[in-house]
């Protein structure tokens, strides 16, 4: 930077007087979007849309947003979640659907409420995923998923940012189902198409679709002709059941307890 | 606080998600496209959705136009002039307009194998369905890309072999001004600003249509020669001396004029585009409000063909600026304006321009920049002003040359101890880093020329260290490779040699290093001469030429203007193989001198520029002659206001820009693509 040394810029930021947390979507197309692609979006939504977001101090000051655990890029979800700093408070309803008009369709903003305390980051547990195999052959995929799930560990690789890792993707999934395809999946085909709903536990190093996917090459041999479509369905509290539990609903429910 | 369900909020789990949700064209090539987009780098730049994308219904259109920018989706993005003409097209009721970029290789190696055209990433429809391929030239490196895009697009390589089922490629952008090495592959250019031309271009198209496409294509093409702005190559023969000069440049028919003229758009008021630019999901080079402020430049620079060819000198107003930047700011969400322009310090109002932006701005966390080249102390105040936000630009001089001598030879007129105090003064204000840009590779210049650049750089730390008491300051030396251009003083010179350029530029490299204490506080930074001697060839050339791309593209050459694609072999190697046939080579059009009866490539392409004029100003280069710009002196008769029938347009108006009233509350964007 060309900067010398100077006091901060005069008067500084405001402070956070209200934070509110929201559930988006990442639909169709714009699954394609990284999340840094999404975090410059939403930087000029909040922008466009005359959003009060505090920002940090500084000469570079940065607006107050945090992510929780982002869907891939080329993964769709219906279930992504941030928390921002407001220096004003706002209606959550208000700021959910000025948010939505200024963000591209296909990156939609489903809800916002008023955080009551507790990390966010801490309430996401499980994911729920869905994918969508095109010329599949579901009972090919039934007997794939069979063994994937008699495995006690099934060692997949990928490529990260640090290199090769192997690991195990087998003991993250708490739930492997195939499902019966509805009457068309998306692209309209007559072509079969398999589907595959998994419930993953949050664990370190993540354990993806795609490395499930690797994980039914790895034990069955599976290899999807057509790049596989996936979507991320739910993330949350996982309950002893394993149904997951939108992270939402605790300041929803705070909020409630709290009276008003 | 109530509670109230969201609207339009799902319970979770029991929803049935889309995964297209978006309207698929009957003819689009999105099914196909879409299972190939998980295996490339960067997918989101093909699906377009941007703010500011417009999808308009296919068979309402009359007129549709494909416009494309020939390199990555991630420089196409951000320019101006593609911004400018999609958005002019598609306020035109019958009329669409969608954008197309080059893809990448690892996408087209997939299009290929899978039989995917080059698509519009708005609708995502084949090129080869539009009526018109418009096809932006900043540079002619993206010249292969043009070659990918039209083959990919299903379209014959050659304007000759297209038929009546082929759109009409024209091809714009300042290597308009040449379009000579593509005119096998671009059935026409236009010259000069765009906004009027593609409005006449689409009415002669529209017309055509209405009357049931009376004569096919070569009608078409007929109707729009007559226009004498728009250039059809295959109405014109080109004729060779025995030595390999051209002897002479003529229309192979009736009713096609000798010469064919650039267009100016006058009141750049009535023009205030792009309103709503276009806001990309994928990263881009300029993530950024641009808004023009003038057009044109008449500081005559000789080696600067873009001060050349675009003028007079038409400035807008401060206040219709200050309007651009505010409903543009508020459409798009960036927090970045840019006042562009060839000279921006030279506007009239610049001083009112910034301060009143930077009030209104104030506390906004919106930052405003300048493009700054102009060498004096007024360029430093322009970016306190604009750096009141807090944010804080870089700071560009531009002495272009490194001795007093050169920089009389290519008309900047800039002194050294200018230099030195703008740079302190830049230092003293703060800025810890300034950059100065130079070129290497000027006609006359000697190794002496560009080792002044070194002590000039040496001065400005040593002045700087003693006026601010420390040893915390740097300068960056940029140095460019000089390409003569078309339509400019120097488009007589010989280039230098690329391993001429490289010994000087390590030369400089050593000189710079010679005094380490100075030398460790400034970077150096240059292109190799390679790189230029091809674009040098791309500039000047003839038809000729276009042989030579065409064997590059075959050999595999893509995306020219990076680095890490651009092969020096394979140009040498084409050119050695394709122009012995016609009796030149790669030197003949790079390092040769032109005389002044020589015919050039581009004489029936009308500038505006009298050609007298341009020798006349070559031959005050070579005897080191300085020219006035005439805003502020008498005009010099560069020939063209009265070939144009324009005029200088500067103010001031005197007019300020007014402190924006605060709104409170959210809002509800609109203008999200349809």
């Amino acid at each position: 930077m060309k900067i010398s040394k100077r006091p901060q810029p005069e008067g500084g930021q405001a402070p956070v007087v209200q934070r509110l947390r929201i559930r988006y979507a990442k639909r169709g197309p714009l699954r394609f979007t990284s999340h840094r692609d999404f975090a410059r979006a939403f930087e000029r939504a909040l922008r466009r849309a005359g959003v009060p977001v505090a920002f940090s101090q500084g000469f570079t000051p940065h607006p107050k947003i945090s992510y929780a655990s982002a869907a891939p890029t080329g993964v769709a979800s219906e279930a992504e979640y941030l928390e921002v700093g407001l220096r004003e408070p706002v209606d959550p309803e208000a700021l959910r659907s000025a948010l939505d008009a200024a963000l591209s369709p296909g990156l939609d903003v489903l809800d916002a409420v008023v955080a009551t305390g507790g990390g966010l980051a801490e309430r996401i547990e499980a994911s729920r995923w869905r994918i969508e195999l095109p010329q599949v052959d579901p009972e090919v995929l039934g007997k794939a998923v069979a063994v994937f799930s008699a495995a006690e560990q099934v060692q997949v690789e990928r490529m990260t940012k640090q290199g090769r890792r192997t690991f195990d993707a087998r003991a993250a999934v708490i739930a492997i189902d195939v499902s019966a395809p509805s009457a068309t999946p998306s692209g309209g085909s007559a072509v079969p198409c398999a589907i595959l709903e998994l419930v993953v536990r949050q664990v370190t190093p993540s354990v993806r679709p795609d490395d499930v996917l690797s994980g039914l090459r790895v034990v069955a041999g599976l290899e999807p002709p057509v790049a596989p479509k996936v979507i991320r369905l739910a993330q949350g509290t996982l309950t002893a059941q394993g149904a997951i539990v939108d992270p939402l609903d605790a300041d929803r429910d705070g909020a409630t307890i709290g009276g008003r | 606080m109530a509670r109230v369900p969201a609207i339009g909020r799902v319970p979770l789990g029991i929803m049935s998600p889309s995964t297209t949700p978006r309207p698929v064209a009957a003819n689009s090539v999105w099914p196909r496209l879409e299972p190939l987009l998980p295996q490339v780098t960067k997918p989101i730049q093909y699906v377009g959705g941007e703010l500011g994308a417009v999808v308009k219904d296919w068979d309402a259109a009359t007129v549709r136009w494909a416009l494309m920018y020939p390199d990555a989706y991630e420089v196409g993005l951000p320019n101006q002039g593609v911004q400018i003409l999609y958005e002019v097209l598609n306020e035109l009721p019958d009329t669409l307009a969608e954008r197309t970029y080059a893809v990448w290789p690892d996408l087209e190696k997939l299009m290929r194998a899978h039989g995917v055209p080059q698509f519009t990433v708005d609708a995502h429809r084949p090129v080869r369905d539009f009526d018109l391929f418009g096809v932006s030239f900043a540079t002619e490196l993206g010249y292969t890309n043009l070659l990918t895009a039209i083959d990919l697009a299903g379209i014959p390589l050659l304007a000759a072999d297209r038929t009546d089922d082929d759109p009409v490629i024209v091809a714009g952008g300042h290597a308009a001004f040449n379009p000579e090495p593509i005119a096998d592959f671009v059935d026409a250019a236009v010259l000069g600003d765009g906004e009027e031309a593609v409005l006449e271009i689409t009415a002669i198209v529209r017309d055509w249509k209405a009357e049931g496409r009376p004569g096919g294509r070569d009608e078409l093409l007929l109707r729009l020669a007559r226009t004498e702005s728009v250039y059809v190559p295959r109405f014109y023969d080109v004729d060779y001396l025995p030595d390999g000069r051209i002897q002479r440049v003529v229309p192979n028919r009736a009713d096609v004029p000798f010469r064919v003229h650039k267009r100016t758009t006058m009141d750049l008021d009535a023009w205030p585009y792009p309103k709503k630019p276009l806001v990309p999901l994928a990263e881009t080079v300029h993530e950024r409000y641009a808004v023009e402020i003038f057009r044109g430049c008449t500081r005559g620079c000789r080696f600067c063909q873009a001060g050349m060819i675009t003028r007079p000198v038409r400035e807008r107003s401060i206040t219709t600026v200050g309007q651009m930047v505010q409903q543009g700011l508020e459409f798009s969400g960036f927090h970045e304006v840019g006042l562009l322009s060839l000279s921006s310090a030279d506007h009239s109002e610049i001083g009112d321009m910034c301060s009143g932006l930077a009030e209104q701005y104030k506390g906004t966390n919106v930052s405003l920049s300048l493009p700054s080249t102009r060498v004096d102390a007024f360029n430093i105040e322009l970016a306190q002003e604009l750096s009141r936000n807090g944010r804080r630009t870089g700071l560009t001089f531009a002495p272009e040359g490194g001795s007093e001598r050169i920089r009389k030879v290519i008309n900047k007129m800039v002194s050294k101890d200018d230099l030195i105090r703008t740079v302190v003064t830049a230092y003293t204000n703060g800025w810890r880093q300034v950059k100065l840009y130079f070129m290497c590779g000027l006609p006359t210049e000697t190794d002496e020329d560009v080792l002044e650049i070194a002590d000039m750089a040496h001065e400005v730390i040593r002045a700087g260290r003693a006026a601010t008491g420390s040893k915390d300051i740097r300068c960056t030396v940029s140095i460019g490779g000089f390409v003569p251009k078309p339509h400019t003083p120097f488009q007589w010179a010989a280039m230098a040699r690329p391993e001429v350029i490289d010994g000087r530029l390590k030369l400089l490299k050593q000189a710079i290093n010679a005094d380490r204490s100075l030398g460790r506080a400034i970077g150096f930074r240059y292109h190799d001469g390679e790189p230029s001697l091809i674009e040098g060839l791309l500039s000047r050339g003839d038809r000729r030429v276009g042989a030579v791309i065409r064997k590059v593209w075959e050999n595999g050459g893509r995306f020219d203007g990076w680095s890490e694609h651009f092969s020096y072999q394979r140009w040498v190697e084409a050119a050695d193989e394709v122009l012995p046939t016609f009796g030149v080579d790669l030197d003949w059009y790079t390092t040769r001198e032109r005389e002044e009866l020589e015919v050039l490539p581009w004489d029936h392409l009308d500038s505006g520029l009298d050609k007298d004029w341009l020798w006349q100003d070559w031959q005050d280069s070579l005897s080191e002659y300085e020219q006035d710009d005439c805003r502020w002196t008498p005009c010099f008769d560069c020939g063209v206001c009265p070939a144009m029938d324009t005029e200088i347009q500067i103010g001031p108006t005197g007019r300020k820009l007014l402190p924006l009233t605060p709104v409170n509350g959210l809002r509800l964007p609109t203008g999200a693509q349809q």
